[in-house]
């Protein structure tokens, strides 16, 4: 095993007369998490394909492993795992039977295939179920029989592609822990995720792509800090008009508020940390607006996030946060239909 | 963990059986699924036994063929190869099913072959078709067809019709990697067949058809695979037309597997 786990150069991937990768580089230390973010459409499954040896990029070389992923991609496949974005397990057979049928292509013995597949299917929580049909589970089940999938061979690097779409709250806590547990032992992680507060727990290296080009990489606290300043958080109480706290404020604002009407809260990006609250003391006096509630933090990652990519996907910044990142479907093609 | 090292040197027959376990795994697994399908392995069987049934009393009453004794004797060979065929049509389905699911995703991401692949599922649709056409054969001996040829020839003509039926699957193995789409992929898998079947002698003798049909039927695959049958199946020289049967199979596998593997390699999920 070399020290590198990934390493991408200039990779670079067309469908027709769309760009969905554009000269990435990335590289994963053996034993690392890379959490790689972006928008729907970003080239984030291309990406992921062209690690795991599905697709061959036009531009740019890749090794995984050690070996080269368009010259070698038997030599690849042998030390990967992946977990595509939607499940592929076969509807038609058991949980057992998937997992052991994917060790026996692994070249496992019966046994050691059926041994696995026990161990797997009670590491995620699928024992219940491990006699039924695929095709009946819920999908959440699903998702976490194709990552146990992944995980049939031990493999020392694994893409997951949005693991955690699909799945409750518990399942998702469930698989961080459990990524968590294979990182300390050793596994290579990349994966990608809409989920910005998912890559922020369990990344130690974020790369943010938009447009099939990295736009931003660094550890959860480096893109903070890329963004700037503090946001000064203020919640309007019911019945008034939160447009008004951000007008009132607008001589100490840095950028654009971010306002979400059916909450009352209005975050606003401010430079010069905890000076500047007496002068928002004195605006909001002056203004006789009500308050029910004040801060002043550090941006969050998803701010970040939506910083990055740029106010052309999230729209004209009258959305919350989470609206925006509702709202990015609109761009053009989601993940699946640009990845032919 | 050491399983899943292989020595650098790797043999050619290491490989080989990598194949062939491969193989068989993806087989087992097709099997399984054809059987917890019970409508598609129905529809599957009824099929064949209404082209037994329906053709041989739609046409029977209509049509006397020269040399032999009964309609049945004389339409049955054909009507195995025309059953055949249609079934393969599945094999194009299953096949563009597995890559819209991403379970082709999911086998190309293993080290495993893409021929196993394809070879798994061709195995799997050939023991289906042995099934089927015992059916056949049992459903046509109701009706008065009977081999008249001896067990060696009744076995060589049944060999005969599963070879002819790996033969379409892994055509519509290429024509499911092509199309991508499941119900397309239906559809085209049967276009050639029933341009095939009509213009052959399955149904009547090549001479009662116009000169510049016969030329063509002839030459037509389907033509060659059941004289061949029927010399197994009704008496008569074997060698020549047998020996043209196998020509054109291999001829036909020659182009269909090394092109269907080719395009396995790049197939991915739409």
């Amino acid at each position: 095993m070399t020290a590198t786990a990934i390493a991408a150069e200039g990779l670079g991937k067309r469908f027709g007369p769309v760009r969905a990768l554009d000269g990435v580089d990335l590289e994963l230390q053996a034993g690392g998490v890379l959490g790689v973010l972006g928008p729907n459409g970003a080239g984030k499954t291309t990406l992921v394909r062209i690690l795991a040896t599905l697709l061959r990029p036009d531009q740019g070389r890749a090794r995984v492993a050690g070996f080269d992923v368009a010259a070698q991609p038997r030599k690849v496949r042998r030390l990967i795992g992946l977990s595509g974005q939607y499940a592929a397990v076969d509807p038609y057979l058991t949980a057992r039977e998937n997992l052991v049928m994917i060790g026996r292509l692994y070249g496992l013995t019966r046994g050691e295939a059926a041994r696995r597949a026990a161990g797997l299917t009670s590491q995620l929580g699928l024992d219940e179920a491990g006699g039924r049909l695929a095709r009946t589970y819920s999908g959440g089940m699903r998702r976490r029989l194709d990552i146990a999938a992944s995980l049939v061979a031990a493999p020392p690097v694994l893409f997951l592609d949005e693991p955690t779409t699909g799945l409750d709250p518990h399942g998702r806590h469930a698989l961080w822990q459990l990524l968590g547990r294979l990182a300390a032992h050793g596994t290579s992680v990349l994966l990608t995720t809409q989920y910005v507060e998912e890559a922020e727990r369990i990344a130690q290296t974020i790369i943010i792509i938009d447009h099939g080009q990295v736009i931003a990489s660094g550890s959860p606290g480096e893109l903070k800090a890329r963004v700037g300043g503090d946001r000064l958080e203020l919640e309007s109480p019911p019945g008034q008009d939160p447009h008004q706290l951000a007008a009132v404020l607008a001589p100490i604002a840095a950028g654009e508020p971010v306002i979400e009407p059916a909450v009352g809260r209005v975050v606003l990006p401010v430079a010069g940390g905890a000076a500047i609250l007496p002068g928002v003391a004195g605006l909001l006096a002056a203004s006789g607006l009500q308050v029910a509630a004040l801060a002043l933090r550090r941006p969050t990652l998803e701010e970040a996030f939506l910083a990055l990519t740029g106010p052309s996907r999230t729209g004209p910044g009258q959305r919350g946060p989470e609206a925006a990142m509702r709202a990015a479907p609109a761009s053009p093609g989601s993940d699946t239909g640009g990845t032919r | 963990m050491t399983a899943l090292t292989t020595s650098s040197g790797a043999a050619r027959a290491d490989r080989n059986a990598g194949l062939l376990s491969s193989a068989a795994v993806i087989t087992g697994r097709n099997l399984r699924r054809l059987v917890r399908v019970p409508t598609l392995l129905a529809f599957a069987t009824v099929q064949p036994v209404l082209f037994v049934l329906l053709f041989s009393y739609a046409f029977g009453g209509a049509i006397h063929v020269p040399g032999a004794a009964r309609y049945v004797d004389y339409l049955l060979p054909g009507i195995f190869v025309l059953a055949t065929g249609f079934g393969a049509s599945q094999t194009g389905v299953a096949m563009a099913d597995d890559l819209a699911t991403g379970m082709i995703d999911r086998f190309r991401s293993l080290p495993v072959t893409g021929a196993a692949v394809l070879a798994g599922r061709v195995t799997a649709d050939a023991l289906r078709n042995l099934f089927v056409t015992g059916l056949m054969i049992a459903v046509g001996a109701a009706i008065g067809f009977r081999f008249h040829a001896g067990p060696a020839a009744a076995l060589g003509a049944v060999a005969l019709v599963l070879a002819t039926g790996v033969a379409f699957s892994w055509i519509n193995l290429l024509l499911g990697l092509a199309v991508r789409d499941a119900e397309t992929a239906g559809l085209a898998g049967l276009f050639p067949v029933v341009i095939l079947f009509f213009t052959s002698s399955v149904l009547v003798p090549v001479a009662t058809m116009p000169g510049w049909l016969q030329a063509f039927a002839r030459a037509n695959p389907v033509t060659v695979i059941t004289s061949a049958l029927r010399a197994l199946c009704l008496g008569g020289p074997t060698t020549r037309p047998v020996a043209e049967a196998a020509v054109w199979l291999a001829g036909l596998l020659a182009v269909a597997i090394p092109s269907a593997v080719a395009r396995y390699r790049h197939a991915t999920s739409p």
